[in-house]
């Protein structure tokens, strides 16, 4: 029977480049900026690491296939090194690659690192790329804002509700993003915005205007992981552990069986069940205090909190304009900013959450920490499209906790 | 004895007033302005003439079996492929035996009506019914007269060995090598001779003897014909030669110009179409076609022409309308101005060959599966079944999807993604006996669309690899309430 990840392996060190349009920047060079944070974070040297994982989702667009990429750019000891691709879930596939391989005793430390490298391609956006051979045609010329855009007219046709009223909602968690990103040194967008530039912005994929959509950004962030014995045996306090690992992948029902209605994730609901029960959380409304999820568009924010199962179904409007999810909320969403304005390189994103969850546990994220430093926090990824995509829930806390 | 026993039409939605394309125009040629009235037919970006083709058969199958078709003919000066079946392509889509003969017919803008004669006298001695299929999207210089008479359109007629609804009394040709136009091999536009010697010489000459011989042929007086169906352009040609041989002024059919215009090779069907709908039992249709010499088809309507289920036909898609006027719209749509399509157009489109054949019958077919086992009907057609409770392996036989209607699940409207017509509609359609598809919607106008709103299929031009000179098509999802 198997027992979870919970407590099995700790953090010892996290690094994140700033995002944004790094112009200047190549892929190897974002890398090496988190990995430096991340390995005098941990204090230890970089031949102590055994293995490594990393993701990189729109490999074609930068450093190409392979683990070598990561290898050269931190000239790493020919250790193995594993290149992971899940969509926007890449992050946290490396994590989750680099946290079993010290569960399993096979690695005392293991370094996860996400990249990508977007701001080449000379448009804005994510990349027009092949979807397969077979895909590419039938499928639509679908965008990700296009895709994820049908939420929305799900939603509304589900639960009775105007386009304004969503689109107020909407409103309101792009406006809170980027208040919080605000306060992000390392974010890509730093701007405040109103309701109003968010409600008259140009649509992209109807309903989603700019500000429903998140940033598109160069960026890398890195997880150095051990046992929290070994964490101890090197003198670090405070451990920050990992309490839950799940990944849920659609295997066609959402896209060919009338069973899903649009409005919602059914890998997120699935996914998300099985963390709480691999942390031992019981209701996560009363025991999470910090979540970073996928907010790639703002309407993805919004179902999320229903399919994390923090809001009631159909409750996530009224949760919203509350104030529930704000930074002085009772549990804020995207307190870094988010995908929203913290960036979004996708092999990065994944571990950019944990990093914020982690510098929230040690009272280190400056002028967006919360008072009370957070006891578990939650990160959630999603990749391809609402109607088949892969979702990760992630769950980390205070050690002994 | 042959005859028809069925008919279909399609003209596509987009009607392009002449007026825009005038006042674009006129600065350089004046001559134009006298032609600044009412509309022609313009494909959306996503048809052509095989498309045209295809949805002129539907409707022409409407009600009718399709298993026993056992030759499809498609006559066209516009095919998407000099060296690829187009009728072969139309096969497939319509999901007809694998079993027919195909042909296409093309090269003369009689091709229509000399293909209709060679199907006629192939089907009297045949052993199943024949699908005719004539369509054209004629390709114009920018401010050309041919550009502002020419229409986009397709007719379809199921010929049988018997009288079906309309049978034929007879038919004859003549050939001459006249010529009032010509496309060089490899050209992209015609080369066009004076009006008044095409009028003159042309059709005021060549017409009337081979109508006069076919009337003789037949026994059938002049004043017997109720509807004469002759394409011409040209101003008060067709009512001269019908005054010329006694054929009564008001069985001179209209020419749609003001409706649609020219539909190329394919309009002395699409104008026979229009005949048969206003015909009433028992009267008689003279159709003629003029492109270096001349056809002549004799028919007589039955009373079977009353007992035809009800279809959309040239009627009902003058009558599915959406007005532009928007000429930049016409030009780029046909590739006549090189517009800016941003680096999202970029990506490479080569289409696998070998992906293509595999899969044909879901590509260009829309063949789905049913799971002998639960019942469930998907697309596409897989190894496992896809409704959770079920999972059986290999358990599916096909099930085809095009005839079957669907409602919008979800949807949007793209304005990130390339598409020649922006915003790219598409989302998800739920299909009324089970199964569902996330795809491409087309003839929707932004801000139309709702959940639960019924569509149709249609099958369209997915998109062009310009680099390889290939067309794709697939099926997309239109608004089923502008068909009634």
């Amino acid at each position: 029977m198997a027992t979870g990840i919970k407590d099995k392996v700790a953090i010892l060190g996290m690094g994140c480049s700033k995002f944004g349009e790094r112009w200047d920047q190549e892929a190897d060079d974002l890398m090496v900026e988190a990995f430096e944070e991340a390995l005098g974070d941990a204090g230890v040297e970089k031949n102590q690491i055994n293995a490594a994982w990393l993701a990189t989702a729109i490999e074609e667009q930068h450093v190409g296939k392979s683990g070598v990429p990561l290898a050269v750019a931190l000239r790493l000891p020919y250790i193995p090194v594993t290149r992971v691709e899940n969509y926007c879930a890449s992050g946290s596939e490396a994590f989750r690659g680099a946290v079993y391989a010290v569960a399993s005793g096979a690695c005392d430390i293991a370094l996860a690192m996400g990249v990508e490298k977007l701001k080449d391609t000379g448009y804005g956006g994510l990349p027009q790329r092949g979807r397969g051979v077979l895909n590419s045609m039938y499928w639509p010329n679908l965008s990700a804002p296009g895709s994820f855009a049908q939420l929305a007219a799900a939603y509304r046709a589900k639960h009775g509700v105007s386009a304004d009223e969503l689109k107020r909602a909407m409103a309101h968690v792009s406006v809170k993003s980027h208040d919080n990103g605000s306060r992000n040194p390392k974010a890509h967008l730093r701007n405040k915005v109103d309701e109003e530039t968010v409600l008259k912005a140009p649509l992209v994929a109807a309903p989603l205007g700019l500000y429903d959509c998140c940033g598109v950004s160069d960026g890398a962030a890195c997880a150095i992981v051990t046992t929290p014995e070994i964490a101890k045996s090197l003198g670090k306090r405070d451990l920050v552990s990992v309490k839950a690992l799940q990944l849920s992948v659609s295997n066609g029902v959402e896209a060919q069986h009338n069973s899903w209605d649009g409005s919602y994730f059914a890998t997120t609901r699935i996914a998300a069940k099985r963390a709480y029960d691999e942390a031992g959380i019981g209701n996560p409304r009363e025991e999470l205090n910090l979540i970073e999820v996928h907010d790639c568009f703002s309407i993805t924010e919004l179902v999320t909190m229903e399919d994390l199962h923090i809001s009631s179904e159909g409750g996530a409007i009224a949760d919203v304009l509350d104030g529930f999810y704000d930074a002085g909320g009772t549990i804020p969403c995207q307190i870094d900013g988010g995908l929203k304005c913290f960036g979004h390189p996708i092999g990065a994103s994944g571990l950019r959450m944990i990093y914020e969850m982690y510098l929230q546990m040690l009272g280190r994220a400056g002028a967006r920490q919360r008072a009370d430093a957070p006891r578990y926090g939650l990160t959630h990824n999603l990749g391809g499209f609402p109607h088949q995509n892969v979702c990760s829930v992630s769950i980390v806390g205070r050690y002994e906790s | 004895m042959a005859g028809i026993t069925a008919y279909g039409g399609y003209i596509p939605r987009l009607r392009l007033s002449r007026k825009s394309m005038v006042d674009a125009n006129s600065w350089a040629n004046s001559a134009l302005k006298g032609q600044a009235k009412a509309e022609r037919s313009m494909c959306n970006w996503d048809e052509d003439s095989l498309t045209m083709a295809v949805e002129a058969g539907r409707d022409c199958l409407t009600a009718q079996p399709r298993d026993s078709i056992a030759a499809v003919y498609l006559a066209s000066t516009s095919l998407p492929f000099d060296d690829r079946l187009n009728a072969g392509i139309a096969v497939a889509a319509l999901n007809l035996p694998g079993g027919v003969r195909t042909l296409d017919i093309t090269a003369s803008q009689r091709a229509g009506t000399s293909g209709l004669i060679a199907a006629l006298q192939a089907v009297a001695g045949e052993d199943g019914p024949l699908l005719y299929l004539a369509a054209e999207k004629r390709r114009a210089k920018g401010g050309s007269p041919l550009e502002l008479s020419s229409g986009d359109g397709a007719a379809a007629l199921l010929l049988g060995p018997g009288d079906g609804i309309a049978r034929l009394l007879g038919s004859h040709s003549q050939a001459v090598d006249f010529i009032d136009h010509y496309r060089g091999q490899g050209r992209q536009f015609d080369y066009v001779w004076e009006e008044r010697w095409i009028r003159d010489e042309g059709y005021l000459k060549i017409v009337p003897p081979v109508l006069a011989a076919l009337l003789e042929k037949t026994g059938v007086k002049a004043s017997e014909i109720a509807h004469f169906c002759l394409p011409c352009t040209l101003g008060r040609v067709t009512p001269a030669i019908a005054k010329t041989l006694g054929i009564a002024e008001e069985a001179v059919r209209d020419n749609l110009h003001a409706a649609c215009g020219e539909t190329g090779t394919a309009h002395a069907l699409v104008m026979l179409v229009r005949a048969l709908e206003e015909s009433k039992p028992g009267e008689k249709i003279l159709v003629a076609g003029f492109g270096q010499g001349c056809d002549a088809l004799l028919f007589e309507t039955t009373a079977a022409l009353k007992t035809l289920a009800p279809r959309l036909g040239i009627k009902g898609s003058l009558a599915r309308r959406k007005a532009e006027t928007n000429y930049n719209k016409f030009l780029a749509f046909n590739d006549l101005v090189t517009v800016e399509k941003g680096m999202r157009a970029e990506v490479d489109k080569q289409t696998a060959l070998s992906t293509l054949y595999r899969k044909r019958d879901m590509l260009t077919g829309l063949i789905g599966g049913r799971c002998e086992k639960c019942g469930t009907v998907q697309f596409p057609k897989s190894n496992v079944c896809v409704n959770p409770n079920c999972n059986a392996l290999h358990s599916q036989i096909d099930r085809p999807f095009a005839e079957m209607g669907g409602r919008v699940n979800s949807f949007t409207a793209d304005l990130l993604t390339y598409c020649p017509d922006p915003p790219a509609h598409y989302g998800m359609v739920q299909f009324a006996e089970g199964g569902r598809m996330m795809m491409d919607f087309t003839d929707v106008d932004t801000g139309s669309i709702e959940v639960g709103m019924p569509m149709r299929m249609m099958f369209r031009v997915k998109e062009y690899d310009p680099v390889r000179g290939f067309t794709k098509y697939f099926w997309k999802a239109a608004p089923a309430a502008a068909q009634a």
